[in-house]
């Protein structure tokens, strides 16, 4: 089995569980407070990290090129309410149109 | 939950409810199959973790750590550390499923975080809006993401089209309405931090993980 297909195994069947937990095992039960704090900050937590890594990220180094002005296009069109995909969209352009350029 | 009305909503309303939001799943949806295709995930693996994982973000996680050299492990836990909030969330609609054990693992997989919203829109939570709902946006988001793997392979290189960055993007906009409360927004610097330290000594996919730790500061009274 190669890594993708690990990974969309392991991935999907974590996963489905997490949605089963509450409806299938807790019931009506609540999560500790503790437990309820830490799960709650593992998405804004990871999100920045992938947010740092795609933007700066280079081969075991921080690298700086293109995708630094594309990432910051993306931030003032969220600024301005754009939509997520708007937001995609203007990022991957930009970066794009350096790299045609330099 | 209060009172019930007589004529609580069907699954039907659920499925009225999530067509005004039918367009967000669809432009997600291809837009995940096409970069999932042009970065080497595969067509038929990109498909498959829509029909199961049904998350985007972690969909776009592993994809990307994938991408930028990481190990298996490391999209692994990134994907899962992202959707550990699920937990949380499957918690708060656990009481509105009926029937056994089997119809509720069924049933929860159409928890997801904009059904989940819709579903409780007024006041309490709703299944029949949870569950409507959720089958129109997995319907959605599984026909996107196969539609769009058949465009991504005749894009070419994907960094030339600067892809790299629309994954940043994506990632900082899901992270946007998270940061509206204070401790989340010290935990996200707090990640920052360790991941922009870890880049240039850790291999590919290591900062990311080890940036979960700041989910630590949860911790904190």
């Amino acid at each position: 089995m190669s890594g993708v297909w690990i990974v969309v195994a392991v991935v999907g069947v974590a996963t489905i569980a997490f949605k089963a937990a509450g409806p299938v095992v807790i019931g009506r039960r609540e999560l500790p407070p503790r437990v309820q704090s830490l799960v709650e900050l593992l998405a804004p937590v990871m999100l920045i990290a992938l947010v740092v890594t795609q933007t700066l990220g280079g081969d075991q180094e921080i690298e700086i090129d293109a995708r630094v002005a594309g990432v910051g296009a993306a931030v003032v069109a969220l600024a301005f309410r754009a939509h997520i995909i708007v937001a995609m969209a203007i990022a991957a352009l930009v970066t794009a149109l350096l790299r045609l350029a330099v | 939950m209060a009172t019930q009305p007589a004529a609580g909503p069907r699954i039907r309303d659920g499925v009225r409810a999530a067509l005004p939001l039918a367009p967000s799943p669809i432009l997600f949806g291809l837009s995940y199959g096409v970069l999932a295709d042009a970065t080497g995930f595969g067509s038929a693996a990109a498909v498959v973790m829509s029909a199961t994982t049904f998350a985007g973000a972690a969909q776009f996680a592993a994809v990307s750590v994938l991408d930028a050299g990481g190990t298996v492990v490391a999209a692994i836990l990134a994907a899962v550390f992202l959707n550990a909030r699920y937990m949380a969330i499957s918690v708060t609609v656990a009481s509105i499923f009926p029937g056994g054990k089997l119809r509720r693992l069924v049933e929860s997989q159409s928890i997801v975080d904009e059904s989940w919203a819709l579903s409780g829109r007024r006041g309490s939570f709703e299944w029949p809006i949870l569950v409507g709902s959720g089958l129109v946006f997995y319907g959605l988001w599984v026909a996107s993401t196969a539609a769009g793997t058949l465009v991504g392979g005749v894009l070419g290189d994907p960094n030339a089209l600067g892809l790299d960055a629309a994954f940043a993007a994506l990632f900082l906009a899901l992270a946007v309405p998270y940061l509206r409360e204070r401790r989340a927004r010290e935990a996200a610097a707090l990640a920052a931090v360790i991941t922009l330290v870890l880049l240039p000594v850790a291999p590919a996919g290591v900062p990311i993980v080890a940036a979960s730790a700041a989910c630590l500061l949860g911790l904190r009274r």
